[in-house]
């Protein structure tokens, strides 16, 4: 277990960048509530300087291997880069193979360079729960970009969109047609469309498609780019990285404060939900009418919403007396 | 809270290019419900221990065919020590000559799996005998 002393020297090593200490935190956070607590709160201060690139698309398009290249022309900018890469996690057997390092290896001895990987557990969102709190240890630990990966995305895996400032959306040709590109979720949360192995046969006619359909958008101020790349190559990765400067530099004539402030304030509420279920739970299963009320749920004389009304007011009730 | 996840590195040091066996082993692993991190082929002891950091592993295990474990698998554990790596599981499969097994134990490999160990008998080993940490 580690101590306060030891929590202590931890967050002085992530503030210096040391790497055993970021990967000892984040560690921590995938697993334990209060130690995680305790680093977050300490680091926070020093957050918030990163700029985030959030990479998602089907498995197999191509992600890893474009965040590898992606990476290099950071680093020969002088950059240093933190990397989560999420991985599903089995929901039979709660295990995970984690294997988007594989093309990210050449850069494990880059200095300045930090790679995780993450097993989705029990998340939905294509993120992990405890990916948007990596991402504060390695912005703390001074990163000037982070990248993270999601786990190949069907339709609705758009979490991602809560924590990156730019959003690339990567699809190889025959991803589908323009009536596939109109479908919502996934194809709403690109600020970029990649395009990868173009090399092959149909990608222009991929890039018509996109476009057409991103076209009847007219409402985003912020017209998404749709960029043709080949990531084993690495063919139309300056074009990707001017495409994404060029969404900072949108964000930062003034979305950037808005979407500041609505996630500021979308980590609270999640914050206070969460507590407040842990709390009410926690109480409720201390209740010993409790099992009365599963026993009527069982027995069809009540159901489980009004019983959850009932339970809650009585709670709820409970806290404003005890407060007067 | 969740029972803790055991993170396994399954590493392919050297040259050698077959990576049936790591790969079995680490869908295994897998299986077992841990969380498996695979560095690919033709990985330096350098990469191996830089990963086992960064990815904060409970266990490392090398699979090797090539008959270099006894220059690659001594580099892969000074190099933990100068790091102060202390609290990693070590384990190792591959072709693996019976005589050179104990020298490899007394550089602090736990164990040497040949072909055709029962992949249960890994998941048991592993499970039994990784680091228990906060």
């Amino acid at each position: 277990m580690e101590g306060l002393a030891e929590i202590e020297k931890l967050i002085q090593g992530i503030l210096a960048g040391e790497k055993r200490s970021i990967a000892r935190a984040i560690t921590i956070i995938e697993n334990d509530g209060q130690k995680a607590q305790k680093i977050i709160s300490a680091i926070y201060p020093h957050t918030g300087k990163a700029y985030v690139i959030g990479i998602t698309g089907p498995a197999g398009s191509g992600k890893s291997t474009l965040i590898e290249k992606i990476v290099k022309k950071l680093r020969e900018n002088g950059k240093s880069v933190g990397i989560v890469a999420v991985d599903p996690t089995s929901p039979f057997t709660g295990g995970a193979f984690l294997g988007d390092r594989i093309r990210m290896q050449t850069l494990s001895l880059d200095k300045g360079v930090f790679i995780r990987s993450m097993a989705s557990r029990n998340s939905l969102g294509g993120l992990a729960k405890a990916t948007k709190d990596a991402i504060k240890v390695l912005d703390a630990a001074g990163k000037d970009y982070i990248i993270v990966e999601t786990v190949g995305a069907g339709q609705l895996e758009v979490d991602v969109v809560k924590v990156a400032h730019t959003v690339i959306v990567v699809l190889a040709p025959g991803f589908g047609d323009e009536i596939q590109a109109i479908k919502a979720g996934l194809m709403e949360i690109g600020d970029i469309f990649v395009i990868n192995k173009a090399d092959r046969e149909n990608a222009d006619r991929a890039v018509i498609d996109l476009l057409s359909a991103l076209e009847l958008n007219t409402e985003k101020k912020w017209k998404p780019q749709v960029i043709k790349t080949v990531a084993l190559t690495g063919e139309g990765i300056d074009d990707l990285l001017k495409a994404v400067e060029e969404h900072r530099k949108y964000l930062e004539a003034g979305e950037l404060e808005k979407k500041r402030r609505k996630r500021a304030e979308a980590e609270l509420l999640e914050a206070i939900s969460q507590r407040l279920k842990d709390t009410i739970i926690a109480e409720l299963k201390k209740d010993k009418t409790l099992e009365s009320f599963i026993e009527k749920i069982m027995n069809r004389e009540s159901d489980p919403y009004t019983v959850a009304d009932i339970l809650l007011q009585e709670k709820i009730k409970g806290k404003k007396e005890r407060n007067d | 809270m969740a029972e803790r996840k055991i993170r396994v590195l399954i590493a392919k040091p050297g040259l050698d290019s077959h990576d049936r066996g790591a790969k079995i082993v680490a869908r295994a692993l897998r299986d077992a419900g841990m969380e498996v991190i695979y560095t690919g082929l033709r990985q330096t002891p350098e990469q191996i221990v830089e990963t086992a950091i960064q990815e904060d592993v409970d266990v490392i295990g090398l699979s090797i065919l090539s008959g270099a474990h006894m220059t690659l698998f001594p580099r892969i554990m000074q190099l933990l020590k100068e790091k102060g790596i202390k609290d990693v599981l070590v384990f190792a499969g591959g072709i693996i000559p019976d005589e050179d097994v104990p020298k490899l134990k007394e550089i602090g490999i736990k164990e040497i799996f040949g072909p055709g160990t029962p992949t249960d008998v890994i998941v048991k080993f592993v499970k039994e005998n990784a680091p228990k940490r906060a």
